[in-house]
């Protein structure tokens, strides 16, 4: 059989020059770069379609109870949100930074941009840490199980509509807002628990060594995933604590 | 350049692999971590095929017990599990992963001539998540069964006490939905960045632009499935007031987001068996395939217009109506593109030397059966007899005859189509013929009756019946025997042909796509030598040898590397 010249030139060019990170189903570095890249623009398309339906229910509930979301929004301390924000904006800054560092194999860098993205989520989820835990300890939680005895509903609620009390919430249908809040944060949450390991993961590879100019693909992919994680973040914030 | 794959002696003998990709490495290890597409076909093959059977037991047993209008074999509990179990087993771990992950993950790679999908690695993770989901689905089997028909409609489904077979249930479809997502997310990636020089979008066969559609709905629908189940989950175990009426849930809201999925998913199912269809049409009409382009546009335009009609399943939901005359007209917007590939394959035969193969009288039952199925899809889009027809017989003969009168049917013959090629032996041709006759009798015998006694008022999932409708019951169990007997004579000369059936030449159909290049079965890596790229459907780039050595590439197209086709 006889294969044209172009295609024996390619076949001489990429065998000798085989570097071993390159899978054997794949010509070139560049090639396998960017099929791992589509294939997690893909991914992540299918994550912002995992948090429609979510936003979707959302939108259902704020049209149908507008008043349960404006109640609601007292219990939402705005002030830890924002912080998380802020955390969470940060690590997106070194997540792109690691990026950059891997290109340039600047290893020290690398590895300190992975080891601040990491902290910067774990702070996020400690801080999450808190407010969950005075959310459940006076009974601020989903469905038919909503029930804040009217001592424990947020001072800046009282004030405004003096007299409320925790059951006219309940019958309200607190619970509901709720189940939506412990959804959308949760989900969220699992997504920065799933960060926080990949970046442990890339902390590993990184102190092996195993990344350098031409193949750093990995700590792209990540950096990719963690945009996304913050961008959802950043949609949950107004939605949730800024509703006033 | 001398030797090769293609060019075969002059006296047409022809050469068998001694190491293929089968006994490449020996032993069960080599198979459970292996990262090859083929092997990991034949496991889903192997996979899909416990689905089928498991989902086709129940199916008999429910045939059974409607032979007559009380109670036969089944309890009214059992008979509810039997349905549900059947419904849930065939659509999420047969029909909706089985031409795809079987067949595509066998094919698509070598149809594209490249070594592998672009990840190996997800691939596999993609079995092994169908494989919980599949064990899920066994022990629910042994918790006591389900018994929530397999739509999992809320409060019937998440709305009672706590319990592990719908936990199960819930758990084993996310799973599954995940498996499905990295399914597709592999294709796309792997036609968009494996694709040969010289091959463009437009080159590729219709099966893979049919793929390419099914991937895309895959990833764009799957997750909302996953998250609807995901929260079905949290909803059952803390009653946390989504979708549930008595914490102040909506249950339509269930019902919106498992249709934005279902919906889409059916043309999830639908879409790989049209792209096997048009495979097996152009290769036995050996004829190039007539309307090439619109055949595969209208595989997207399927995809697209497929994602907005979900309302269809809701018209006596109580959704406004409004919306359900919007999801009435979109409805029969899809039925254009369907249209439109049906009157393409019948202008491919048109003039085509037709050779009646085995994995050809699928084809040309397809084309029967998915008439029919699409154009009851229409009675039902139109509101006012849906509302007679909904939750009938008329229905469930209507999805039948898509889902198994065109994707089983489909799937049939394109294992037939594919036998050789993926296990190296032909199987017993007159057996394969009969059974196909077989499929499609039974079939229609089956369903036939269901059209009549649903517009007569037959509703769906009783296990009691008026008297009157004991002969529609009847007719269709005997077809459904005919089926069952149709599958079990198919597993038994397919599992034959594997020890004794003839050795299987390169391209004994002289099929032109590029997997026909490579040996029987192929090497590890696929092609021993770089497949020469040609339009899918030059037929005249091959010439027949004999019956037995099949066809092979002409001179000048092994000499030029370049194909005769003037049609691109
Ligand atoms: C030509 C295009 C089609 C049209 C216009 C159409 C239309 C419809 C409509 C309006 C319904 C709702 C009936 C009701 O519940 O009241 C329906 C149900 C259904 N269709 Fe189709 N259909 C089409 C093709 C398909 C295909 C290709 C498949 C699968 C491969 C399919 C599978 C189903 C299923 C599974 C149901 C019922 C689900 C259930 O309630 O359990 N349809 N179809
Ligand atoms: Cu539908």
């Amino acid at each position: 059989m006889s294969t044209s010249v172009a295609e024996h030139e390619t076949r001489h060019e990429a065998l000798p020059a085989r570097p071993k990170e390159l899978a054997m189903h794949f010509d070139t570095l560049h090639q396998q770069y960017s099929t791992g890249k589509l294939a997690m623009w893909l991914f992540l398309g299918q994550e912002l379609l995992f948090f429609c339906g979510l936003f979707t229910a959302y939108a259902v509930y704020r049209g149908n109870h507008q008043e349960m979301f404006h109640y609601a929004h007292y219990f939402l301390d705005w002030r830890l949100g924002g912080l998380n924000t802020v955390v969470l904006l940060t690590s997106s800054l070194t997540a792109a930074w690691s990026v950059r560092c891997a290109q340039l194999e600047q290893r020290k860098g690398l590895l300190i941009t992975l080891a601040l993205t990491f902290l910067c989520a774990g702070a996020f989820m400690v801080v999450k840490y808190f407010e969950y835990s005075h959310k459940l300890h006076i009974g601020a939680v989903w469905g038919s199980n909503f029930g804040v005895a009217t001592a424990d509903l947020p001072p800046a609620l009282l004030e405004k509509y003096p007299g409320m009390t925790g059951q006219q919430l309940q019958l309200m249908g607190m619970g509901t807002f709720f189940a939506i809040y412990f959804c959308m944060t949760g989900l969220h949450g699992i997504h920065v628990l799933v960060g926080m390991g990949l970046y442990a993961w890339l902390f590993v590879r990184a102190l092996r060594g195993h990344f350098n100019r031409r193949y750093y693909g990995a700590v792209d992919n990540v950096a990719l995933y963690w945009h996304i994680v913050d961008m959802i973040w950043i949609f949950l914030f107004p939605l949730l604590y800024l509703i006033g | 350049m001398a030797g090769g794959i293609v060019e075969k002696p002059a006296s047409g003998e022809v050469i068998h692999p001694k190491v293929h990709y089968l006994n490449a490495s020996k032993g069960l290890k080599s198979w459970l971590v292996t990262l090859d597409h083929k092997r990991i076909a034949i496991m889903y093959l192997v996979a899909v095929s416990v689905a089928l059977l498991l989902g086709g037991f129940w199916a008999v047993l429910l045939r059974t017990e409607l032979l007559g209008p009380r109670d036969m074999i089944l309890s009214n509990d059992w008979y509810n599990r039997a349905f549900t179990l059947h419904g849930a087993v065939m659509v999420f771990l047969f029909i909706i992963p089985g031409i795809p992950a079987s067949l595509g993950n066998f094919i698509l790679p070598m149809q594209l001539g490249a070594k592998d999908l672009a990840l190996p690695r997800v691939n596999l993770m993609s079995w092994y998540l169908y494989v919980i989901g599949l064990v899920f689905f066994l022990a629910v089997l042994f918790l006591g069964g389900l018994d929530t028909g397999w739509t999992l409609y809320p409060p019937y489904s998440s709305g009672r006490d706590i319990q592990w077979n719908l936990i199960l249930s819930y758990t084993a479809v996310f799973i599954l939905g995940f498996s499905s997502i990295l399914t597709g997310l592999n294709f796309i990636a792997t036609m968009h960045k494996l694709r040969p020089k010289g091959m463009s979008m437009y080159h590729m066969p219709l099966f893979l632009w049919a793929l390419y559609a099914t991937s895309l709905i895959q990833v764009l629908a799957t997750p909302v499935v996953g998250l609807t189940l995901g929260l079905s989950l949290v909803e059952h175990m803390f009653k946390i007031g989504i979708f549930l009426p008595q914490y102040g849930g909506d249950p339509v809201m269930y019902q919106h987001f498992f249709w934005f999925y279902s919906h889409p998913a059916v043309y999830i199912m639908v879409l790989p068996a049209m792209g096997v269809q048009s495979e097996m049409i152009a290769t036995f009409s050996r004829k190039h395939v007539f309307g090439y382009k619109a055949i595969g546009w209208s595989s997207i335009a399927i995809a697209a217009i497929g994602f907005l009609v979900w309302g269809h399943h809701m018209f006596v939901s109580g959704q406004s109506p409004t919306a359900g005359i919007i999801f009435s007209l979109l409805t029969f917007f899809v039925a254009i593109p369907s249209a439109i590939k049906v009157f393409n394959w019948v202008a491919t035969l048109y003039k085509g030397s037709i050779d009646f193969k085995s994995p050809m009288i699928y084809a040309l039952s397809f084309i029967y059966l998915f008439g029919i199925g699409g154009l009851t899809g229409l009675f039902l889009a139109s509101i006012a007899t849906n509302v007679h027809l909904h939750d009938t017989y008329f229905i469930i003969a209507h999805f039948h005859m898509v889902m198994v009168g065109s994707v089983l049917t489909a799937f049939l013959g394109g294992v037939h189509y594919w036998w050789p090629k993926m296990t190296g032996r032909m199987y017993n041709e007159t057996l394969g013929r009969i059974a196909a006759v077989m499929v499609f009798i039974g079939f229609n015998v089956t369903f036939m009756p269901q059209f009549v006694a649903g517009t007569r008022g037959m509703p769906r999932r009783y296990a009691n019946y008026l008297d009157e409708f004991t002969i529609f019951h009847q007719i269709s169990t005997i077809g459904a025997y005919i089926l069952g007997a149709a599958v079990v004579l198919q597993a038994g000369y397919l599992l034959h042909s594997l020890f004794k059936g003839k050795k299987a030449p390169p391209n004994p159909w002289g099929a032109a796509s590029l997997e026909w290049q490579a040996t029987s079965p192929p090497d590890f890596h696929n092609f021993t030598e770089k497949p020469i790229v040609m339009g899918a459907y030059d037929f005249e780039n091959w010439e027949l040898v004999s019956e037995d050595a099949g066809y092979r590439l002409k001179r000048e197209v092994v000499e030029t590397g370049k194909s005769l086709s003037k049609v691109h």
